[in-house]
């Protein structure tokens, strides 16, 4: 069982009044992340929401310090920090433990222009968490298109909906050998707070992806963002799951659609409630598209069923 | 107790860098092989594997990734080296940015290769001329030795100013190349270069960040501030060579090295190793008769327009010789820098310019001497 | 001459409101109706801006930017967005 609400820590690294929009996936998100790793971090931002949200210089909106990176950089520049730390702390000019450091990046930083570092970084095992906070898009320019778009999608580069299916970085980083990956939504913060204080304990590589539904880029009323979370997970359009040293493991409520328990949700409800879909799906071939997107569900969920098999 | 001795040995320019790397007692040092920087890169892993050096190298993905890796570790408030090349240098252009305008004391080597395309392998100094409003300062070296030396002198100057410094010295010729290295004693450069004490790093003790998001009022002074503090490196780079001498007895010149130059009515300026081979020119001409000397620019960022306007002499011809293309102005950067720093302070000066030894064509001593005579007999009068 | 060795680096420093009074952007404000309440602090998990009080569930409205998750979560209905005055 996920740590329970009222066993959450009190710590808050997340101050309130900062520059995210109301309801912002992110901050909700990066307050769990505050409780599991505590103050002895060092973060490192990509140009995202978060980097408009931390606020402007001289301002801070977190109690963390932190470092704005260019945007292909989050693996090297996360090395670059723990290996400095590291060696300091061997030749004696660092005291006490070595921070945790942590990229907090979203699917564009991850998935598209801080790929190849990242898998760089994985491949090399260097001691850092990469967590990737996922709103499907590039939010913070106006909602463009990423890797991270499911299919059927509208953003402002994909007007017509997106053709392709997104890909599942998580297997892909899972596929590095790196020692613990986890993907995790906003609507369970305990079991988010669990994964990130289990990668903390962890040496070498983590990744942790976090489903952010962003109301603006999704277009549903704010109020609505921890739904849509739960929704998604509920359909399978999200699946929770946690691979340590490479064996797959499935959390709730994903493990029930997995084992059959209790199926997934057809996705329909989940298209409709947001409007990067709905408006695409009034027109004559919506049963194709709709069918298209259940298509690319139902392969991730057979798929990720098969690939926990693999225990080698 | 007897004092330690310098050490003579014959080394490349490559591996006198890796040594002066060594020397400087260099924390961090994230690395990605090009032609010819790789030797570089190939004897620092070697040195921290065997224990010589206690340092972390990070083999990167990419020169991107190199200096992200070395922002990042500076940031940290480690001491930190890269070293690069040609297309390496300029796929690292936005970091390099980052750098400056984040103040981070990173010491780098370029070892200068001409630009793709098409591909070269050999030197010119198109890569590091074309980095010249990174708001880095760059030394250009002409031996072996003065490599080793400069690393040590641009950590020096880094630290104390906070600008990231970039040494270059010519692919091949230098790089590639055995000469003769005196290595001073380490306490003797102990001396000369304190341990590096960062006044802010990232600390979870004291949370702050770096490089928010800022509005113009508070952006543009950093830009200013940033612009002004390279030019004030000129007296830091001035006490770096002379303190160096002192702890090591080694001289290369400062912000320029002149040779003959006091009675010159010929003046070659010139970058690098052809500036070393240009002394032999030299010799040749003095030889026909004719008073050349030369005026080698070690400090290329920032401009040592101050000491270049002080060391000319009256009425000189001066024959700036560019390894690189000033693209959309005629002739090559060099010339156009100095006709820039010239103007209104030395009208009796005249200023002809030849693009020479693009990549990688051979520049002797002969070659350039009869390109200096050449340049001498053009009719076309330009006045700085 | 200027100090050489002053560096001057665009730092941040931690502060509430560091994207300025929040409080302001609400259109519509959470009120807790006391009677109802569990104290289950479900609200104050999900609160993205950190402005619930976890234990006597209080909302720092200075900073509250009104985004209305909290009474969307509430189990017991206890939450309702009243229009900002």
């Amino acid at each position: 069982m996920a740590t329970s609400i009222k066993k959450l820590p009190d710590t808050e690294l997340v101050l309130s009044g900062n520059g995210a929009c109301g309801g912002c996936p992110a901050t909700m998100a990066l307050r769990m992340v505050g409780k599991a790793l505590g103050e002895n971090a060092i973060m490192m931002l990509t140009p995202s929401c978060s980097v408009a949200s931390m606020g402007m210089t001289p301002r801070l909106g977190y109690n963390w310090p932190g470092m704005n990176i260019c945007f292909a950089t989050a693996g090297s520049s996360a090395s670059g920090v723990v290996h400095a730390l590291e060696i300091m702390k061997e030749k004696g000019r660092l005291q006490g433990e070595v921070p945790t450091v942590f990229n907090w990046v979203g699917d564009g930083g991850t998935y598209d222009i801080g790929f190849q570092a990242l898998s760089a970084a994985a491949e090399r095992n260097e001691n850092i968490i990469h967590f990737c906070y996922n709103n499907e898009a590039y939010s913070n320019t106006g909602v463009q298109r990423s890797g991270a778009t499911p299919r059927g999608s509208f953003t402002t580069t994909t007007p017509g909906g997106k053709r392709q299916p997104k890909k599942n970085m998580a297997l892909l980083m899972l596929e590095h050998n790196i020692p613990y990956v986890a993907t995790a939504t906003v609507a369970y913060p305990g079991d988010l707070y669990d994964k990130v204080v289990k990668a903390k304990s962890i040496p070498g590589m983590k990744y942790i992806e976090i489903l952010a539904p962003c109301y603006l880029g999704w277009q549903f009323d704010m109020e609505n963002t921890v739904n849509m979370s739960r929704m998604a997970a509920a359909c399978g359009a999200w699946l929770l799951w946690e691979a340590e040293q490479g064996k797959i493991s499935f959390n709730r409520p994903t493990d029930h659609i997995i084992n059959g328990k209790k199926p997934a949700l057809p996705v329909n409800e989940y298209l409709m409630a947001q409007g990067r879909f709905s408006r695409l799906l009034k027109g004559s071939d919506a049963a194709e598209r709709i069918a298209e997107i259940q298509g690319d569900i139902d392969r991730e969920i057979a798929f990720m069923r098969e690939r926990a098999k693999i225990t080698i | 107790m007897k004092a330690a001795k310098a050490k003579v040995i014959m080394d490349t320019g490559a591996h006198a860098a890796a040594l002066a790397v060594k020397s400087a007692r260099v924390d961090v040092v994230p690395g990605y092989p090009i032609t010819p920087q790789t030797s570089i890169m190939e004897a620092v892993a070697q040195m921290i594997e065997s224990g010589e050096l206690d340092a972390r190298f990070i083999p990167v993905e990419g020169e991107h990734s190199a200096m992200a890796a070395a922002v990042a570790a500076s940031a940290a408030g480690a001491r930190v080296f890269t070293a690069t090349s040609s297309n390496g240098l300029l796929y690292m252009h936005e970091v390099l940015h980052m750098a400056a305008g984040g103040r981070l004391p990173i010491v780098m080597c370029n070892v200068n290769r001409g630009i793709f395309a098409p591909w070269t392998l050999w030197a010119d100094h198109q890569d590091s001329f074309s980095q010249r409003d990174t708001g880095w300062i760059q030394y250009h070296c002409s031996s072996n030795q003065e490599v080793f030396n400069t690393i040590l002198q641009a950590y020096r100057v880094a630290e104390q100013i906070n600008i990231p410094v970039m040494v270059n010295f010519d692919g091949f010729a230098i790089s590639h190349c055995l000469m003769p290295l005196t290595l001073p004693p380490q306490d003797r450069i102990d001396i000369f270069l304190p341990p590096h004490e960062p006044e802010w790093r990232l600390d979870p003790a004291h949370p702050s960040s770096f490089a928010n998001v800022t509005n113009a009022a508070e952006y543009a002074p950093f830009r200013q501030m940033l612009s002004e503090d390279i030019m004030s490196a000129f007296p830091l780079v001035k006490k770096a060579a002379k303190e160096y001498k002192k702890a090591t007895g080694m001289w290369d010149g400062d912000t320029i090295d002149t040779y003959l130059l006091e009675d010159a009515e010929v003046v070659v300026v010139a970058v690098n190793s052809m500036a070393a081979e240009l002394r032999l020119s030299v010799d040749i001409l003095r030889a026909k008769g004719i008073k050349a000397g030369l005026l080698r620019i070690r400090l290329y960022l920032p401009f040592p327009t101050d000491d270049i306007v002080k060391a000319l002499p009256k009425n000189a011809l001066v024959c700036v010789l560019d390894r690189n293309y000033n693209f959309g102005h005629s002739g090559g950067i060099l010339a156009s820098e100095l006709k820039s720093a010239l103007f209104g302070l030395r009208s009796d000066i005249i200023i002809r310019n030849r693009v020479v030894g693009i990549g990688g064509i051979d520049l002797t001593r002969r070659f350039m001497a009869e390109e200096i005579v050449s340049m001498m007999g053009e009719k076309k009068r330009r006045r700085a | 001459m200027k100090s050489v060795t002053k560096a001057y680096r665009p730092i941040s420093w931690p502060m509430k409101g560091a994207g300025g009074n929040t409080g302001s952007w609400r259109v519509r404000r959470p009120e807790i109706d006391r009677q109802i309440c569990t104290k289950c602090q479900i609200c104050w998990a999900y609160c993205p801006e950190a402005v619930i009080d976890r234990l006597e569930i209080e909302i720092d409205y200075g900073y509250c930017k009104g985004c209305g998750v909290c009474a969307a979560e509430c189990p017991t209905g206890a939450i309702r967005m009243e229009k900002e005055e």
